[in-house]
């Protein structure tokens, strides 16, 4: 029996090991953060963003949890924060339901919560201080306005959808026809969704060239770069030069999307960045200073294309 | 022979004691605030379900069986629930209708089990899919529950107030009921026992008259009511329902069924031991959390690692007990 514990006290040791004591440093703004999991390489983009902007900043004490992708884990590890007693809570909610006792939790213990990235679905006012995340809908009017501005007012679109159901896909969408809505020589004649995937991209792409209105198509309105990528493919195969015959527009702004602009092959993409830590640390240092910040804080986000993209910008691009 | 047997029989679960005051002591030690009555309070609220799945989950392998449909039963019943109330129906009768179909899952998935002498392993494996499966097929998006007076009423007049931030919210009562119940019933009835003689010996049981088939049918049965009511005590605790949730949550019932010193193979171990295995788990998690520097994934690091050195334990106990027997 004595082995026994024996290994169970060595393996307690080792956790204290890796633990570690901490010791808080009241001068210090405790951040609890509790981050979806590592899903894409654009939420592991996002965590190291917010990791480092934290270890850049002196005053700020991160405390990050990693959620696994389960609401459970998240909801244990936001209720921890509140006991651990942190200044400001922060998460990245895995689903928008299912957060409403936590969150009331946190107002009784008097801890400010921001919303990272994606928002909640609760029935009162006042649970978070603040959004911070990016507009869809302002993502599609960007795209939109672009076309107006570089196209003109006559042009055929052929629009790869996102995921049917998600929420950029349908804001997206909503935002880009908000704009051509009065500029009836924009017409959409071709519209489908591609999933999000560069794989399922190519292959609707595919089918709207096969169709009869193919010569029709002037510009492509990708709903992500992945899925502008795979078009890309598709066009190319067709026999069609890629941003010369057929304009391509997309969202999200990754790196190889960056070298296809650069490269000619596509026109511009509207940035959705998840490279907001340092926004969101500025936020955190407002509301703990006692300022009011407010309620939705759009992503500083700006729109690329062949005029302000260079080898540097694109070899500066971390995901 | 007696005075040898005694003791060991009580090494796991003393040692599953011993771990939970281990952790708690380093975190104590290691963290401000850790040691507040709110943590150890909170393991219960945010483990409420988990414990109660974990106690059919005990049951189930105390009759050297195991019960892979867990975690989806929890999310079935879960989206069940707040569709209807979303529907319109009265929560009442959508919980009442959600242990029905768990109760009788259960029956099914025991009667399946015994009736045809079919690995409890494949058709619980089968019965995860289905159900996660039926889950989808209610709602394949998340729904809260909103402003329905039964759960207002669950939230706001069955919960204890102990202080401030403190809370002894009703799904831990509902949790430790059916815990004191379920020690009752395998440590103080006949059918308890039998669970425990199945375990031990399935042939020897049937051999001394023992109705192994009903006690089969009805553990499963248990296990189902239990998981029906775990994903009640979710739908309560998270105010929504989501067919997503808790996949790979039976998995977490066996680990703290096993940390709490049931042998996997059967016959030996406390529904007791459940409790505890099930705030180790809590523990380990809010540690890390607490911690916030190192990766999140080392909890199931530490899990593993500890089902690991349980198995080994039970392991050794087994052998030793055979070889003293074998001497006597």
């Amino acid at each position: 029996m004595n082995k026994f514990a024996t290994v169970i006290m060595a393996v307690a040791a080792a956790t204290l090991l890796v633990t570690g004591c901490s010791k808080s440093d009241s001068s210090k703004i405790k951040v609890g953060f509790s981050q979806v999991g590592a899903e894409s390489d654009w939420r592991k983009a996002s965590t190291e963003s917010i990791k480092g902007e934290a270890a850049k900043r002196e005053n700020i004490e991160l405390t990050f949890s990693d959620a696994q992708q389960k609401q459970e884990n998240q909801i244990k590890a936001i209720r921890n924060f509140i006991s651990k007693g942190v200044d400001v809570i922060s998460f990245s909610p895995v689903v928008a339901t299912g957060f409403e006792d936590v969150l009331k939790e946190a107002k009784e213990a008097g801890i400010p919560v921001v919303l990272f990235d994606r928002a909640v679905d609760v029935s009162e006012d006042g649970l978070y201080v603040s959004f911070i995340g990016s507009d869809f809908v302002e993502e599609g009017r960007r795209a939109a306005r672009w076309v107006l501005e570089n196209v003109g007012e006559n042009a055929n679109v052929a629009e790869l959808v996102g995921t049917v159901g998600s929420a950029p896909a349908i804001d997206r969408k909503k935002g880009f026809e908000e704009i051509i809505k009065d500029h009836p020589g924009i017409k959409i004649i071709k519209s489908q969704s591609g999933d999000f995937t560069r794989a399922k991209g190519k292959e609707v792409m595919e089918s709207f060239l096969k169709s009869p209105e193919a010569d029709q198509i002037q510009v492509l309105f990708a709903h992500n770069d992945d899925m502008a990528l795979g078009a890309i493919q598709a066009i190319e195969e067709a026999g069609k030069k890629p941003g010369k015959d057929i304009i391509i527009i997309s969202i999200d702004g990754v790196k190889t999307m960056f070298e296809a602009i650069l490269a000619g092959k596509a026109n511009c993409t509207v940035e959705c960045n998840p490279l907001i830590g340092a926004q969101l640390f500025d936020v955190v240092e407002k509301i703990h200073a006692g300022e009011t910040v407010p309620a939705r804080i759009p992503s500083q986000e700006g729109v690329f294309d062949s005029k302000n993209i260079t080898q540097e910008v694109v070899d500066g691009r971390k995901y | 022979m007696k005075t040898f047997k005694f003791p060991m029989r009580y090494v796991p679960i003393s040692a599953t004691i011993l771990v939970f005051f281990i952790v708690y002591l380093i975190g104590i030690i290691s963290f401000q605030n850790f040691g507040s009555p709110k943590v150890f309070l909170d393991l219960f609220v945010d483990n409420a379900y988990l414990g109660i799945a974990a106690i059919g989950t005990a049951l189930v392998i105390l009759t050297g069986g195991i019960d892979l449909s867990v975690g989806s039963i929890i999310a079935f019943t879960s989206i069940l629930i707040a569709k209807m109330i979303a529907s319109g129906c009265n929560a009442l009768w959508a919980i009442a209708l959600a242990l029905v179909i768990g109760i009788l899952f259960g029956m099914l998935q025991g009667w399946l089990i015994h009736c045809f002498s079919l690995p409890p392993f494949l058709v619980t494996l089968a019965g995860m899919f289905f159900i996660r499966g039926c889950g989808f097929i209610v709602s394949e998006e998340s729904i809260g529950i909103k402003n329905d007076p039964v759960f207002n009423f669950i939230q706001n007049d069955l919960t204890i107030k102990l202080g401030k931030g403190m809370n002894l919210r009703f799904i831990v009562i509902v949790y430790l009921v059916v815990l004191i119940m379920a020690i009752f019933f395998s440590q103080r009835t006949r059918a308890g026992r039998s669970i425990y003689a199945i375990g031990d010996n399935e042939l020897a049981a049937t051999l001394m008259g023992i109705p192994v088939g009903r006690t089969k049918i009805m553990t499963y049965t248990i296990a189902g009511f239990c998981s029906a009511l775990a994903g009640v005590v979710y739908a309560v605790y998270l105010k929504a329902g989501n067919p997503l949730n808790c996949v790979g949550l039976e998995m977490d019932a066996i680990a703290a069924v096993v940390i709490g010193g049931t042998l996997l193979t059967g016959g030996v171990g406390y529904v007791f031991g459940s409790l505890f295995g099930v705030l180790v788990l809590g523990l380990i998690q809010t540690l890390i959390v607490f911690d916030g520097r190192i990766n999140s994934w080392w909890t199931r690091i530490i899990v593993g690692l500890l089902v690991l050195a349980f198995i080994f334990m039970q392991n050794l106990i087994t052998k030793i007990s055979k070889s003293k027997s074998k001497t006597q």
